[in-house]
């Protein structure tokens, strides 16, 4: 089956998010719709998929035009999707899941869950996915989930499948896995449109590869071309991929967590008695795949959330039953994983938001008056300093792209007299300029003298910054590593096998 | 392929410990029992009455010293307790049968050391059969509130789609002489109310409590005033329905007990006989429930696989609506027999407590909806058998096991994850 967009466009408002895109997909091939977040991978395939209708354009199967009312009309077209957060229903089983919305019934219009299961679990032993179909998905593991979300487009006879940004919750080891998967899938005859911001994974299975900027298609390239070159295409401008850093001068060892367990919200135990050390003027890069204890150890430690057993010190003081702003005052500054959520007030401009944590005393306020003329020449100097993209001080934070939005938090975390600095996804969602700078300043704040511990999901990002690797892995710390470890073992590591 | 997983948020059962709250109040609740109605209890015989005099087969009553029976109840009780503990202590939870059979060996030591003045006994056929009668509005608004919940929407409503189905119902049923189109009209009353729910909550994503709120302090409001303006003045013609017939089954309303307590009754009861089976059936074996859920629980999910979010649920809300203006009409025609200002008196809300109480499951629904019908008629019954004990104390307990009870699940039932969520596209 051959696919063809032809002149897409599709605007939000005045934002153009799909700006006239053309691209064909010849059948059994594997391309890669490579860009940065935002810019416009994503909208461009709720598109394809029906979820969304294109301003202008139109989208060819075999030469006809269709029309995608929803998703039920580009399934019944044979496109299928695997999102990037999944469209899986936690609390039904494997089989419902696959079932959903093309039920097979019995005679007495009853749900015939014994032709699901069997549907499941014949295209799983096709593939080798090794999938039980009774499993509720609440019990699996995130790569099981996505081959259910593959499993599911299967059984609609997907001829196309779509993978939106498929890597972003798996193990070097699961990628590497997926990868094998969308080999097999394409030498079936299924077209793979696969959409991804990590060129690595590019370079290993695409068979060409469409770089989107701002919309627009900039260009087509074959897989054989370099990292950095891919890169260059992505933002725009020459790259420089490598974080220049000089060794680190350590010190004094400052932040001491011991044998730190903390609970969730449904009083799980997702950090596990862990315990470590960070020095003066050393990177401690908390390595791992999303969700395994990593929020909850940031949050302990800023006091966010109570700690059940174990201790915490900064420079010999202890904060184990420190409330935020306590912590705050010993010297700790936190860029949380969640602008959006806790980093930022959308609705309050730049320079409110540069204040949030120190308005309680000077230099922003006065007694229990602000001193908006000392606010305002203070942002207008981080403005400056960290480079925040803004027509003014007093834009909404909201109104700010991600990268200037993140650069934001990082200047109100680092214009404070700090001594450890606990950055927890830096650059997510960040612009590839913004990461940059932002990986900039951390070393620059290592290299000030700073206590830094930088929690990352993305192993590029930690062999980038980090002296020192953890690992952790259902709440326990794997290992600690030097920076020099190997990927594949830190991959190993990420899977819960102990170096 | 290797089965080495990382699994964001999941981790073993046996590291999460399951809450002890249902246990603690368990075995709290048994002491009381145990210790003021049995070793501080009332020293008189207390008589269970099985028979209603007309009946064929009369079985014999059961008399016994009431300390006897409320220590030896109350010894039970603390048994399924400490039972319960045992459970949680090993992860497991305590299952449901055996939170009905605690509840129903309550029931009886209440009634055991409220009788011993009670010259005619327990008369077990009236307490059961009116539990049953007074919980039929309870378990149809409990319905609706699960037909809506599940698919996603909050309806805080459903006391004044009872409200209008009783309204409706007496009127419509005295001016057309035929109960059973008042109860239809009641049906289409309500339902039509839920269509107004459902549309501003689903097209125009009105906050649905506000909805539901503003809905209910309408339909007391024009009930209200319908009333006193017009019903009022001339009640034997516009609201004198009387009741629906009784209607006893042959051979099974013969069955000692229980053919008196459950088959000979009016139309509404059995309907509710129907419905519920036919709900968790519908909601758990056919696909039309399947995707219903799917839609109260990731409706973007449900989206992507072609499943209609707006219309299922504007459905599911609409009909859930015509199923709480059949309670209303069970409420009139069903037991009452006319209109009365206000006389849902926050059933509707209780309701939705007994939803949750059920976790949105219609069997569990039910048996918690008989328990509060049950805790009503013992008020009444009470008030006659055993005038020492003042009445506002009775007239809480419906309140107070609500309380304990949502309090007690609270945490550990999950409702339907999109409740109360609008759903917005793209």
């Amino acid at each position: 089956m051959k696919l063809e967009l032809r002149n897409i466009t599709k605007r939000f408002g005045t934002l153009v998010a799909n700006d006239s895109i053309s691209l064909t997909l010849k059948p059994g091939e594997i391309l890669s719709l490579l860009g940065e977040n935002g810019a416009g991978k994503s909208t461009l395939m709720n598109v394809l998929y029906g979820l969304l209708q294109p301003d202008e354009g139109q989208i060819l199967i075999d030469d006809k035009e269709q029309k995608f009312a929803g998703p039920g009309d580009a399934m019944a077209a044979g496109i299928g999707m695997v999102h990037q957060h999944f469209m899986l229903i936690p609390v039904f089983t494997v089989a419902e899941n696959v079932v959903l919305g093309h039920e097979p019934t019995g005679k007495a219009g009853n749900l015939d869950l014994n032709a699901a299961r069997k549907l499941v679990k014949e295209i799983s032993d096709r593939f080798g996915f090794d999938i039980d179909p009774d499993a509720k998905i609440q019990d699996l593991p995130v790569g099981a989930q996505q081959r259910v979300e593959i499993i599911k487009s299967l059984a609609r006879d997907a001829k196309i499948l779509v993978l939106d940004e498929p890597t972003a919750v798996l193990t070097p080891q699961e990628t590497d896995e997926l990868m094998a998967i969308m080999r097999d899938l394409s030498k079936n005859g299924t077209s793979i449109i696969f959409i991804t911001h990590k060129l690595r994974e590019v370079q290993q299975v695409a068979d060409r590869i469409i770089v989107i900027r701002q919309g627009k298609v900039v260009s087509e390239v074959s897989p054989k071309s370099t990292a950095g070159e891919l890169a260059s295409l992505m933002v725009g401008r020459e790259v420089d991929l490598d974080t220049k850093k000089k060794a680190a001068k350590v010190g004094a060892e400052t932040l001491v967590v011991k044998d730190l367990t903390v609970l969730d919200d449904r009083n799980q135990q997702m950090v596990n008695g862990i315990s470590f050390s960070v020095h003066d003027g050393e990177i401690l890069a908390i390595a791992g795949v999303q969700g395994n204890g990593q929020t909850e150890l940031a949050e302990a430690i800023l006091g966010l959330r109570k700690i059940h057993s174990g201790s915490i010190q900064v420079a010999g003081q202890d904060l184990t039953k420190s409330n935020v702003r306590q912590v705050l005052e010993a010297g700790v500054g936190y860029i949380p994983e969640d602008r959006k959520k806790d980093g930022l007030v959308g609705q309050f401009t730049i320079a409110e938001n540069l204040m949030l944590d120190g308005s309680f005393g000077k230099p922003f306020a006065n007694g229990m008056q602000i001193d908006f003329a000392k606010r305002d020449e203070i942002a207008e100097k981080l403005i400056k300093d960290f480079d925040i993209r803004t027509p003014s001080a007093d834009t909404l934070a909201k109104q700010l792209s991600g990268g200037n939005q993140q650069k934001v938090v990082v200047a109100r975390e680092m214009s404070r007299d700090l001594r450890v600095l606990i950055a927890s996804q830096p650059t997510r969602g960040v612009d590839v300029g913004s990461i940059e700078f932002i990986h900039e300043q951390i070393v620059a704040s290592r290299d000030a003298g700073k206590t830094v511990v930088i929690i990352s999901t993305e192993l590029d990002e930690v062999l980038a910054l980090a002296d020192r690797i953890a690992v952790m892995y259902r709440g326990r710390i794997v290992g600690i590593v030097d920076a020099k470890t190997t990927r594949e073992k830190l991959g190993k590591m990420m899977a819960g096998i102990a170096a | 392929m290797k089965n080495v997983e990382v699994t964001p948020g999941m981790f073993s059962s046996a590291e999460t410990k399951p809450s002890l709250k249902t246990p603690i109040t368990l075995v709290v609740a048994a002491f009381v029992v145990l210790v003021f109605f049995g070793f501080l209890g009332k020293a008189g015989d207390i008589s269970f009455v099985w028979s209603d005099k007309r009946e064929a087969i009369q079985l014999p009553p059961f008399v016994v010293n009431s300390m006897l029976f409320c220590t030896f109840v109350g010894a039970v009780l603390l048994l399924i307790g400490l039972l319960s503990i045992a459970l949680s202590l090993r992860g497991r939870r305590t299952p449901v049968w055996l939170i009905a059979i605690y509840s129903l060996g309550a029931m009886m030591a209440l009634l055991g050391w409220l009788a011993t003045e009670a010259t005619q006994g327990v008369q077990m056929i009236f307490i059961l059969g009116n539990t049953l009668v007074l919980a039929i509005p309870l378990i149809f608004g409990g319905m609706a509130g699960i037909m809506s919940e599940r698919v996603g929407v909050v309806n805080i409503a459903i006391e004044g789609q009872l409200l209008t189905g009783a309204f409706v119902s007496a009127v419509l049923g005295t001016m057309t002489g035929n109960l059973y189109i008042g109860m239809i009209a009641a049906m289409i009353a309500s339902g039509l109310l839920s269509m107004v729910l459902a549309s501003l909550a689903i097209k125009y994503l009105v906050e649905q409590i506000i909805i539901g709120v503003l809905l209910n302090v309408l339909v007391i409001g024009v009930t209200n005033f319908l009333y006193s303006a017009w019903v009022d003045d001339d009640s034997i013609n516009r609201n004198f329905p009387g009741t629906f017939e009784k209607l006893p089954i042959p051979l099974l309303s013969e069955i000692p007990v229980l053919g008196q307590v459950l088959f000979n009754n009016r139309i509404t009861v059995y309907l509710m006989f129907i419905l519920v089976p036919l709900l968790w059936y519908v909601l758990f074996r056919t696909k039309l429930g399947l995707r219903a859920r799917a839609v109260g629980e990731h409706p973007l999910a449900a989206d992507t696989v072609g499943i209609n979010v707006g219309r299922t649920r504007f459905w599911w809300v609409t009909i859930g609506g015509m199923v709480a203006g059949l309670g209303g009409a069970s409420l009139t025609l069903g037991n009452v027999g006319s209109f009365g200002r206000e006389m849902s008196a926050g059933l509707g809300f209780i309701a939705l407590a007994v939803v949750i109480l059920g976790r949105w499951q219609p069997i569990y629904v039910t048996l918690g909806a008989l328990l509060f019908g049950f805790t009503i008629i013992l008020k009444v019954w009470a008030n006659q058998v055993s005038p020492g004990i003042p009445v506002d104390f009775i007239t809480m307990v419906p309140y107070l096991v609500t309380l304990v009870a949502v309090a007690g699940f609270a945490g550990r039932v999950k409702p339907p994850a999109a409740s109360g969520q609008p759903y917005v596209k793209g």
